[in-house]
């Protein structure tokens, strides 16, 4: 099913098998160490690239949150805040070893329910993941050198609450340094993208780790409101979209919970004049089609030098016409499914916006798989500050492409937007680097390259992108007092 | 017959310079014996915005000073305060009716803490970033950054001490400030703003409101180019406190939250301070020949 859009070559399908993974008909609830029943309604979950039902999974209604909080509760008091710094390490490596025990099926489950190519699910995701678990293990039983004063202690009870884009990598930005901090958690995976969260369940039961310190409750919206609301939390994580984040604020406000958040971001990459051209190009593909888009970092507003406008341009579009869009499972395949029909209308309706508001709409030929959500790597021209599509974050394989004159004018275009999480920036010019990443307002900024991750590199944003920071030892703040 | 004293008019301080209120209204204050000793302004929500504009405006120029300017001139301003000393122990004895002893140990105080601050301005880079070890031919670096324009609510009680520890970390770091004094006691601040105006603190980096948090401090708080707030200065009104939260979500304001009651602020005060208005930026560039 595999359709290339170049000419160039055609490629037999190369599809990873399905048969590593065994996906149950239906899930529970991972609460105290089991699965159990949920009292809400339950809901399928689907494999967005042919609309298959995966399986069905239980919602978790108040009273099923209730016991979760209840379990991670007493999991912290009687075991997990007792136990040494170095036993909690220990565990933390078991779970790292076995995510690279069972990395291809994690891949490959990734992979179905989420509609992102194998090629990254199995070459970042899933390796981002052990290497997460690894890099907090090690901090558990040092975190009184991490700067945060001689005698650290957690904060409790973790609610966090994570998006479907990143499905697994989410939850180890989570889990890890929640536990190495010393705090038990509940966690919501995104109703679209269960599965690997209900695998890691398993995962957390092969490694023995004691019952309730890692609580997976499954739902939609009600039922993360009703974990981030919950009095039982001392701590609320969410990465997801500013609207939800800001609602959180809101109803975190007079409490004493403590709370991070990796909200939505409108990322300029900037390409100066004395860019390396075909590396910027690469770099210009991976900030927006990585991931068919679905990033908050992704590099969503290009902002090109007038002077070699023509010349980019030419390349960039002769590189979109080699990317290979369609079984996410097919090793060849570069841009998957967009991960659910809700989020194909909004990509859709947006770029309608674009088109109404006299942008210039182009994407390589090529022809979508019948079955599943898809929406072909696109880019605008003319696309000016004030259209839809350079503010609002689109959240798929959409590019709006800016121009400006000097450096100046470029960084006074990045920074015009209310979100702030990252930016790209390309030049020859070492001196003109250290400049324009002085001055740009975001958390991360990608020099000569773009959308890279690591576990000791802390990400998260400024203004409406959130605050607090996830990864390296930036990462302990939001878990020890 | 003795001289007839040429009393000071007490006004706001925004943008660098010295305005009445825009809505004309001032309010008396009275010493902690309850006697009259000035009318001071009382800021309204147009003197807020225009503080919020002029601390905008310098929040480039501010920011983009090299942290040792920073610390000298933060050092300034507590070689300014220790020049008019007798002033300062004056204005605590009038405001919180401490004796002339004990108004003299929080001056001692509040100089001390400013040339605290004033050392943290070229290390606290050092002290809360680091290079990253990242998997990869990458050089990553993460360092500190001031968050933006931050309204601080001082606390209602310590009028000069308490007023300095709220401020200092704030602008050490290269935020600008907009700050809102004790209602009761609000002279304190004035004096410590004229000091301002004469220790090369450029305009806008600090402005002071006079008057009631109650009323000026919703609209700073819902404020869309306000980037952070400090509410210690509604400690104990746990009901406002929250509401004031609530207005700060719209735009994500960093929220540092009002105690239960004032803190002591002869405690040393950590790097908190400093961090809750500090955002952590990482960059990462290739290594390659």
């Amino acid at each position: 099913m595999a359709k290339t859009t170049s000419a160039a070559f055609e490629y037999a399908p190369a599809p990873e098998s399905r048969s590593i993974v065994d996906i149950k008909p239906s899930y529970g609830l991972f609460v105290n160490g089991e699965f159990v029943d949920g009292h809400g309604a339950a809901f399928k979950t689907l494999s967005p690239a042919i609309e298959e039902v995966l399986a069905e999974i239980a919602e978790a209604d108040q009273a099923d949150v209730d016991a979760a909080v209840k379990a991670a509760r007493k999991a912290y008091d009687k075991v997990w805040s007792r136990m040494p710094g170095r036993e909690r390490a220990k565990y933390l490596y078991r779970i790292a070893r076995i995510i690279q025990e069972r990395a291809r099926e994690l891949a490959v489950l990734e992979s179905l329910d989420n509609g992102k190519p194998i090629k990254e699910s199995r070459d970042v995701d899933v390796p981002l993941v052990a290497a997460h678990f690894f890099y907090y293990a090690g901090w558990a039983d040092k975190l009184e050198y991490a700067g945060r004063g001689a005698d650290p202690q957690p904060l409790g009870v973790a609610g966090q609450v994570i998006p479907w884009n990143f499905p697994l990598l989410m939850l180890a930005w989570k889990i890890a340094p929640a536990l190495a901090c010393g705090n038990t958690v509940v966690l919501k995976p995104a109703e679209t993208t269960p599965l690997t969260a209900l695998l890691f369940a398993e995962i957390c039961q092969q490694a023995d780790l004691p019952p309730g310190v890692v609580n997976i409750i499954t739902g939609a919206g009600a039922t993360g409101q009703a974990l981030v609301s919950h009095p039982g939390v001392d701590k609320v994580a969410f990465t997801g979209s500013t609207e939800v984040g800001k609602a959180i604020a809101r109803a975190v406000a007079g409490t004493d919970k403590r709370v991070t958040l990796e909200l939505g971001g409108k990322a300029a990459n900037i390409v100066f004049d004395d860019a390396p051209i075909d590396q910027a190009v690469e770099g210009i593909v991976d900030g927006i089609f990585f991931n068919q888009g679905h990033v908050c970092c992704a590099g969503s507003r290009l902002l090109v030098q007038e002077s070699v406008f023509e010349e980019l341009l030419e390349r960039l579009k002769r590189r979109m016409s080699t990317l290979r869009m369609g079984d996410p499972l097919d090793k060849n395949t570069d841009i998957g499914a967009i991960n659910s029909a809700e989020q194909l209308h909004r990509i859709r309706e947006l770029s309608e916006v674009g088109d109404a508001e006299g942008a210039e709409r182009w994407a390589a030929a090529c022809d979508l798989p019948a079955k599943g959500y898809w929406f072909p790597p696109t880019i605008f021209t003319g696309v000016s500050q004030a259209h839809r599509i350079a503010r609002e974050e689109i959240f798929g394989p959409v590019l709006s492409v800016l121009t400006f004159r000097t450096p100046a004018e470029a960084v006074e275009k990045a920074n015009n937007t209310p979100y702030g999480l990252s930016a790209g920036v390309w030049t020859d010019k070492g001196s003109r680097i250290l400049s324009m990443a002085d001055k740009l307002r975001a958390g991360v900024v990608w020099a000569n390259t773009f959308n890279k991750f690591d576990p000791t590199s802390p990400f998260g944003g400024y203004k409406e992108s959130g605050y607090g920071r996830e990864g390296g030892r930036h990462g302990l703040e939001g878990y020890l007092k | 017959m003795s001289r007839i004293d040429v009393r000071k008019t007490y006004k706001l301080y925004i943008g660098g310079a010295f305005p009445r209120s825009e809505s004309g209204y001032s309010y008396e204050v009275l010493d902690s014996k309850g006697k009259f000793v000035a009318n001071a302004s009382l800021a309204s929500r147009k003197d807020a915005r225009d503080a919020v504009g002029a601390a905008r405006k310098a929040f480039g120029g501010w920011s983009g000073r090299t942290a040792y300017n920073r610390g000298q001139i933060l050092y300034r301003i507590a070689e300014i305060m220790e020049d008019r000393r007798p002033q300062f122990v004056q204005a605590v004895v009038q405001s919180e009716g401490l004796s002339a002893a004990r108004a003299d140990k929080v001056v001692d105080e509040a100089i001390d803490r400013l040339v605290w601050y004033a050392g943290w301005a070229d290390k606290v880079t050092q002290v809360l970033g680091n290079t990253n070890p990242v998997a990869g031919p990458y050089f990553n670096l993460s360092s500190p950054e001031p968050t933006g324009v931050v309204a601080v609510l001082a606390p209602q009680e310590s009028s000069l001490l308490g007023l300095v520890s709220v401020v200092a970390p704030v602008v050490v770091t290269g935020n600008t400030v907009v700050v809102v004094s004790s209602y009761e006691r609000p002279l304190p601040a004035v004096t410590f703003a004229e000091v301002l105006a004469t220790s090369d603190v450029p305009g806008g980096v600090v402005n002071v409101l006079t008057g009631s948090a109650a009323t000026v401090a919703p609209w700073l708080a819902a404020h869309m180019d306000v980037n952070a707030i400090d509410l210690v200065g509604v400690a104990g009104e746990p009901a406002l406190a929250t509401d004031l939260e609530v207005a700060a979500a719209d735009n994500l304001k960093r929220v540092r939250r009002a105690p239960a009651a004032e803190p002591d602020w002869s405690a040393e005060p950590g790097l908190e301070p400093m961090t809750a208005f500090l955002e952590t930026k990482t960059v990462w560039h290739p290594i390659g020949v």
